[in-house]
């Protein structure tokens, strides 16, 4: 049915639904083959069933919340790795990914990108493969067909496997720009290369024809910065890159690529290029697809609160001493929570207030705290 | 209860002032020693007697109160040299470093410092830390010389002397200098001399570059004297005269730059200070502390208001009074003194010998090593664990615990007697299951009811009863242990008290009468993880020592009774108790608020139980069915004359206006759902409030999944819910009974020829392993993408022995029906599953570490009994036995392995979830739900301006959606019919 349709009829009812309700509706509507009375009155039933399950005032969601983040916690797997769907990448699961999330770690142990392409080029195989070669990292080592190091004339030669190059859809002219840039002692002979030491003195020739040996076969020719392997799926209709190590900002510019699906699982690296709101959805979306895959259900509601909370100044912080609790107002709440003589040292230097608005404080003092029925006074009315 | 009750509004924090730490003392302490020969306290000891008094029995010397009521009064002990504050060493350290050694201003110029005042003031104003702020300037004031400073006045006094001078150098040899100097010296003076002029008449400094125009002249002076110590004369005297001249304003203006320069000051932990290679005495730290100009407090993080940064150099010590530090008498008479009066008896000590040695005027050296020495006592006085610092030890070489350790972590104050407070009317017993009492009832020990006690104002109604209570005294059941008369007196209730209490009560004493049946008490189990375990329960009081609870509300417990213990609280107003009964009660948390649907339900007995009366083909007596009815408390059933199958017996407990589908748990999720023909009896269908058609089983009732109980609770409330629940799981219980239910190995028996098939199926499995390992060897096997061969193998393998055991569980499986009531228990979501079957029937499987198949423990083997480098199934660990056919030995040390990793991990596990809920907890705590529905912290920043988007809350939410559509329009369109 028209979602329209059902705005309309919602407005009359004055009900104040939720736009994905409203959807809901229209979706349920359609497939029931709902006649407008019987819409007319869904609406209705659901603005009671709507008006019953708000929230109270008062109510303390967010230790609601923290406990149910929690509380799973202890029934999740310790195992860090695990294959997500693709079985050559390894990911961070369980409870060692959701604290890393909580921290809002600058370095996550495995940063990942799910790269899609637009339509035109999603289907497109070849393309794809192309994007991938540009994308994931490849040195030198992964083209070559011959490599020797010769201690007798202390000099290295390469053979470069053309066919590998074609396969990996890289230009040959670059590679061998790359090479002569990264290489000043290296003689080009067609596919034949061979280079020279520079050798200092005498004793370390041999450590530093080494040592050009690891750095020629570690030469990176192809790929963008911090990603390192790449794996190229089929998913449906389309191909997908998924790949181990993350850099969205260089790869949302690259052409053909999806710049709505793409995404990566490093919520700071979200922040950086999209932003603090892109950043709150990360979280939630990273913490949920956690406790989805152990199996554990948690409301979105209370994960969108912890994400809120970690992005309601406008940067992503941590939950923690270095972080939210570490910038309470109160001094009582820092001083309860960690680093106590810190807190109370510098409280009475900066000459702090502690004005008891929090839980802990006024459990600390005894006195009721501001949190549901706690939040409400009686006032009697005075007799005339 | 009585009077008004005052509220506190704030607390500020501050430093004590030497001043104030004199004014608030009650008296000088100089004596190390705290008692004489008799056992009395001596005067300016550590125990002094002003200083309050422990012992109920005397009055305090300084305020006159009792024991008890006194809360001490502190002395204080005049230090013979300052002392670092521990705690402020670090502060003291960036304070220096960012404020000029000689004026004390801090490094910054004009403009920065008016900048960073603007920010600071607006951030008090609005009551925000200004921590960042401080600590930005602590990096930008680590300047290596200072704009303000005697510098300006000294390269002025220099640059006036060097026109004069330069004048008169040119009147007296002018005429022997050659015409070029001459010039040049003319020059310099002439631009001088203008520059002066402008810097006199532009008045105060520049705002841009406050000292651009000093550093101008500062050159220009250099500049002259260069040009003037280079002359060279034909006349040797005269230049040298002049050079001698010129000499001391040379050294001078020099002196004057390096004196501004700032030394780098280094902190040697803890308290050290080093200007360069100089030890700052904590004299002249102090010195230099008080030479920073109050203006500048704010910008080094001081509040002037509140504090002087010199405060932090200790003058005087407070004594805390000895209620702080009580001394405790052993059975042998012995005094035991507090950790506290240890460390101030050494300070006394030390500062006594000081002040002697000072005033008898002792080499420096000594002096020297006796301050150091007084430093390090007040340090670990202040922190016992600061850095750098050995501990100071008790005699037994326990070390001390002094003031920071007393605050600090898990045992420290704050976190285990100001977060966390003992309480009374508690109890802690065993718990044991009673199927009998209701989920939102407690069975009470008798013993525990007449302990813990309600107390109940004696009114003209109650007095009657009461008196009976009083009666009864504190040992026989519905008794009293005390009584409160109006004026506060407690009374025990003893058989020599009772009389005389019997005859003075009256309305308005209040009696402590025992805990009783309906009572409202709170009862918890830890670890606290989530808000159901804390639940309020009606008070049963049952014969016998344990805690009994209804075996529903196990799941939000998360408790079982191998050796459980609970704890339980008695509510002591009549407040608490209606909030209690609101918003606690144990039918009030069957909806979990994490994923809004049920958390309390049936378990184990109740699930199988529930399957085996209704499922397809059973029956019961009618007399049977009466009796059950009648055990489960449900209104007695219209007879039918004929027997009942089970689906029409459990069609009693439900609401008559339910109508549900729902595929059960033992739904095998077929391909092609059959729905009403489903052969499993899994497609559930209620129709106004008849069971038609489909199983009891977990998804009925069952905690976490229990859809007829969650639509009971959402559509009948939670009092309905309760009785359906107490009702169905008694039904259960009784349907289970009629039939019985057993388990044991036997029920996992597969016949020879199973066996044999199984066999075949892991010795080609083990085979296909062997393969795959040869083509490994012999570099035939194709690596995965991404992957290097030997992870490519050990892949290929685990999958290929993961397939073997699942499909030789699907051999066993094949086996078992559902008379099998392992099976039963496993299916419909009882206890168990059909991987547990499996591994007792078929085959264990692999084991592993690490997520991995096994391979550590000797070299390049996992046990002596392999070839070096085997890579079979066996010898990683594969265990190809059942647990009922029994593991040899080397799959049992494989199993236990694998077990073992798994022990471990839980263990981690607790200890990191833990601590990681605890920061949920503390980051969060603070947020609210406002009266415009928005979500705010305690400051009042919005956080969510509608709770999760649409300011629905998941415990009242369908599994977080508002409703079910489908649902909602299911039933309107029966209810159309119905009133057509």
């Amino acid at each position: 049915m028209d979602i329209k349709k059902v705005e309309k009829v919602v407005k009359k009812k004055k009900a104040d639904f939720p736009e994905q309700l409203i959807e809901d509706i229209a979706e349920a509507a359609e497939r029931h083959k709902l006649k407008a009375a019987e819409l007319d009155e869904l609406v209705g039933n659901l603005k009671k069933a709507y008006e019953r399950a708000e929230v109270e005032s008062g109510e303390a969601v967010g230790t609601v919340a923290a406990q149910s983040v929690g509380e799973p916690g202890t029934q999740m797997t310790m195992r860090t790795f695990h294959y997500a769907g693709v079985a050559e990448l390894n990911v961070t699961l369980g409870l060692p990914r959701l604290i890393e999330i909580v921290d809002a770690r600058k370095k996550i142990s495995t940063p990942t990108m799910a790269i899609y392409f637009d339509e035109d080029y999603a289907a497109d195989e070849e393309f794809v493969r192309t994007m991938a070669n540009r994308i994931g990292k490849i040195t030198l080592n992964d083209i070559l067909m011959d490599f020797n190091v010769n201690y007798g004339s202390m000099g290295l030669s390469i053979e470069i496997d053309e066919e590998q190059v074609t396969e990996k859809r890289l230009d040959y002219d670059e590679i061998i720009k790359k090479i002569e840039k990264a290489f000043k002692k290296v003689e080009i002979n067609k596919n034949l290369l061979s280079f020279e030491p520079t050798i200092s003195e005498a004793k370390h020739a041999i450590r530093e024809l080494r040592l050009l040996a690891d750095k020629v076969r570690d030469l990176q020719i192809s790929g963008i910065k911090n990603i390192g392997k790449v794996v190229i799926r089929k998913e449906g209709q389309e191909w997908v890159i998924h790949t181990e190590g993350s850099n969205l900002g260089a790869v949302l510019k690259m052409e053909g690529v999806d710049k709505t699906r793409t995404t990566t699982n490093d919520i700071h690296e979200v922040e950086k290029v999209l932003g603090i709101e892109a950043a709150r959805n990360a979280i939630i979306h990273e913490a949920q697809t956690t406790m989805e895959e152990q199996g554990l259900t948690v409301d979105v509601r209370h994960i969108m609160l912890v994400a809120d909370m970690m992005t309601a100044d406008g940067i992503v912080k941590s939950i923690g001493r270095h972080g939210i609790s570490g910038e309470k107002a109160s001094v009582l709440a820092r001083a309860s929570f960690e680093e106590t003589g810190k807190h109370l040292l510098r409280a009475s230097i900066r000459g702090e207030v502690d004005h008891l608005t929090g839980i802990i404080e006024n459990i600390i003092i005894g006195q009721p705290i501001p949190l549901g029925t706690g939040s409400v006074g009686v006032i009697m009315k005075q007799r005339e | 209860m009585t009077g008004i009750i005052k509220k506190i509004a704030q607390i500020n924090f501050g430093l004590l002032s030497p001043e104030n730490i004199r004014n608030m003392s009650v008296t000088k302490i100089v004596t190390p020693d705290t008692y004489d020969e008799d056992g009395y306290p001596i005067e300016a000891g550590l125990m002094d007697p002003r200083l309050g008094v422990i012992d109920p029995g005397l009055r305090c010397r300084s305020c006159g109160s009792k024991g008890g009521d006194c809360q001490g009064h502190f002395g204080h002990i005049n230090l013979a040299r300052p002392i670092i504050h521990v705690g402020f060493a670090d502060t003291i350290h960036k304070i220096l470093r960012s404020t000029c050694s000689s004026c004390g201003k801090v490094l910054l110029t004009d403009s920065e410092k008016e900048f960073y005042m603007g920010k600071i003031e607006a951030r008090i104003k609005n009551e925000e830390s200004i921590t960042d702020i401080i600590k930005d300037i602590y990096t930008l004031a680590r300047r290596d010389d200072c704009p303000h400073c005697q510098q300006e006045a000294e390269i002025r006094k220099n640059a006036e002397f060097m026109i004069q001078n330069s004048e008169e150098i040119l009147e007296e040899i002018g005429p022997d200098l050659d015409a070029d100097t001459k010039k040049k010296i003319e020059d310099k003076v002439q631009k001088l001399v203008e520059l002066e002029e402008k810097r006199v008449s532009s008045g105060e400094m520049d705002d841009m570059e406050p000292n651009a125009d000093i550093n101008a002249i500062k050159d220009a002076t250099e500049e002259l004297i260069k040009v003037v110590k280079d002359i060279k004369g034909q006349n040797d005297e005269v230049t040298k005269e002049l050079q001698e001249l010129v000499e001391p304003i040379y050294q001078e203006a020099k002196r004057a730059q390096q004196r501004t320069i700032q030394e780098d000051i280094k902190i040697d932990k803890p308290v050290s200070l080093v200007e360069g290679n100089y030890k700052l005495t904590p004299s002249e730290v102090r010195e230099w502390l008080e030479k920073i100009p109050e203006d500048d407090y704010y910008l080094v993080g001081i509040n002037p208001k509140i504090a002087k940064p010199e405060w932090m150099v200790l003058t005087v010590l407070p004594v805390p009074p000895v209620t702080v530090r009580p001394s405790i008498t052993l059975e042998t008479g012995e005094r035991s003194e507090d950790d506290l009066t240890h460390k101030l008896v050494d300070i006394l000590r030390i500062n006594q010998r000081l002040k002697e040695n000072m005033e008898a005027g002792a080499p420096q050296l000594i002096v020297e090593d006796l301050w150091e020495l007084l430093q390090y006592h007040v340090t670990t006085y202040f922190d016992n664990e600061a850095s750098g610092v050995p501990p100071a030890r008790h005699r037994s070489g326990r070390p001390l615990k002094t003031l920071a350790q007393r605050l600090k972590g898990k045992e420290g104050r704050f976190r285990s007697n100001l977060s966390g407070k003992r309480v009374n009317f508690s109890a802690r017993t065993v718990i044991s299951p009673d199927p009998n009492i209701s989920i939102n009832e407690v069975g009470v020990p008798e013993m525990i009811a007449t302990e813990v006690t309600v107390p109940v104002y004696v009114t003209e109604w109650n007095i009657e009863q009461m008196k009976k209570y009083i009666e009864n005294g504190s040992k026989i059941h519905p008794g009293a242990n005390y009584v409160i008369r109006p004026d506060e007196r407690k009374i025990r209730v003893y058989d020599e008290t009772k009389e005389s209490i019997l005859e003075k009560i009256e309305p308005g004493y209040v009696v402590e009468r025992h805990l009783m049946d309906g009572d409202i008490v709170l009862f918890n189990r830890q670890p606290s993880l989530h808000r159901m375990s804390m639940m309020a329960h009606e008070v049963k009081v049952l014969p016998h020592k344990t805690f009994r609870l209804n075996l529903c509300v196990c799941p939000p417990y998360n408790a079982d009774f191998d050796g459980d213990e609970m704890n339980m609280h008695v509510f002591q107003t009549e407040e608490s108790r209606a909030e209690a009964k609101s918003l606690m009660r144990v039918q009030e948390h069957i909806l979990s608020p994490r994923f809004g649907g049920p958390i309390i339900g049936g378990i184990h007995d109740h699930i199988s139980g529930g399957y085996l009366l209704t499922r397809d083909g059973s029956v019961f007596k009618e007399e049977d069915v009466f009796q059950m009815a009648q055990k489960s408390q449900l209104p007695m059933p219209e007879p039918k004359n004929r027997d009942w199958t089970g689906k029409e017996i459990f069609s009693l407990l439900l609401p008559n206006e339910l109508h549900m589908v729902y595929r059960a748990e033992i739904c095998r999720k077929c391909d092609e759902c059959l729905r009403e023909e489903c052969k499993n009896d899994a497609y559930v269908v209620i129709e106004n409030g008849e069971l038609k058609m489909g199983a009891i089983d977990e998804k009925a009732f069952g905690a976490f999944s229990g859809k007829i109980l969650d639509s009971v609770v959402k559509e009948y409330g939670t009092d309905r819910a309760r009785k359906f629940l107490d009702s169905a799981t008694k039904l259960s219980i009784s349907g289970i009974m009629k039939r019985g239910f057993t388990t044991s190995t036997a029920d996992e028996e597969i016949p020879r020829e199973a066996r044999d098939r199984i066999e075949e199926l892991l010795s080609n499995a083990e085979k296909k392993v062997e393969q795959l390992i040869e083509a490994y060897h012999n570099e035939e096997l194709e690596a995965l993408p991404g992957r290097s061969l030997r992870e490519t193998l050990e892949m290929k393998i685990m999958q290929v022995l993961g397939e073997a055991r699942d499909k030789s569980g699907e051999i066993a499986e094949s086996y078992f029906g559902m008379d099998n009531h392992a099976v039963i228990m496993a299916l419909t979501g009882a206890r168990g599953s059909m991987l547990n079957l499996t591994q007792i029937a078929a085959c264990v499987g692999q084991q592993s570490v690490r997520g991995g198949r096994i391979e550590r423990g000797y070299r390049n083997r996992t046990l002596p009994h392999f070839q070096e480098g085997e890579l079979g199934a066996k010898a990683s660990g594969f265990v190809h036995s059942s647990y009922k056919s029994g593991l040899d030995p080397l799959e049992f040390f494989f199993h236990a392995m694998g077990g073992r990793e798994g022990l471990v991990d839980t263990a981690i596990r607790t200890a990191q979830s833990g601590y990681m809920q605890r920061r949920l907890v503390n980051a969060l705590q603070d947020l609210n739900v406002n009266e415009d529905g928005t979500v705010r912290d305690n400051r009042g920043v919005v956080i969510q301006t509608r709770y999760g988007e649409d300011g629905i809350d998941p415990a009242k939410s369908d599994f977080g959606k508002v409703a079910d559509i489908d649902r909602l329009i299911e039933e309107m369109r029966i209810k159309a019919k119905a009133d057509k």
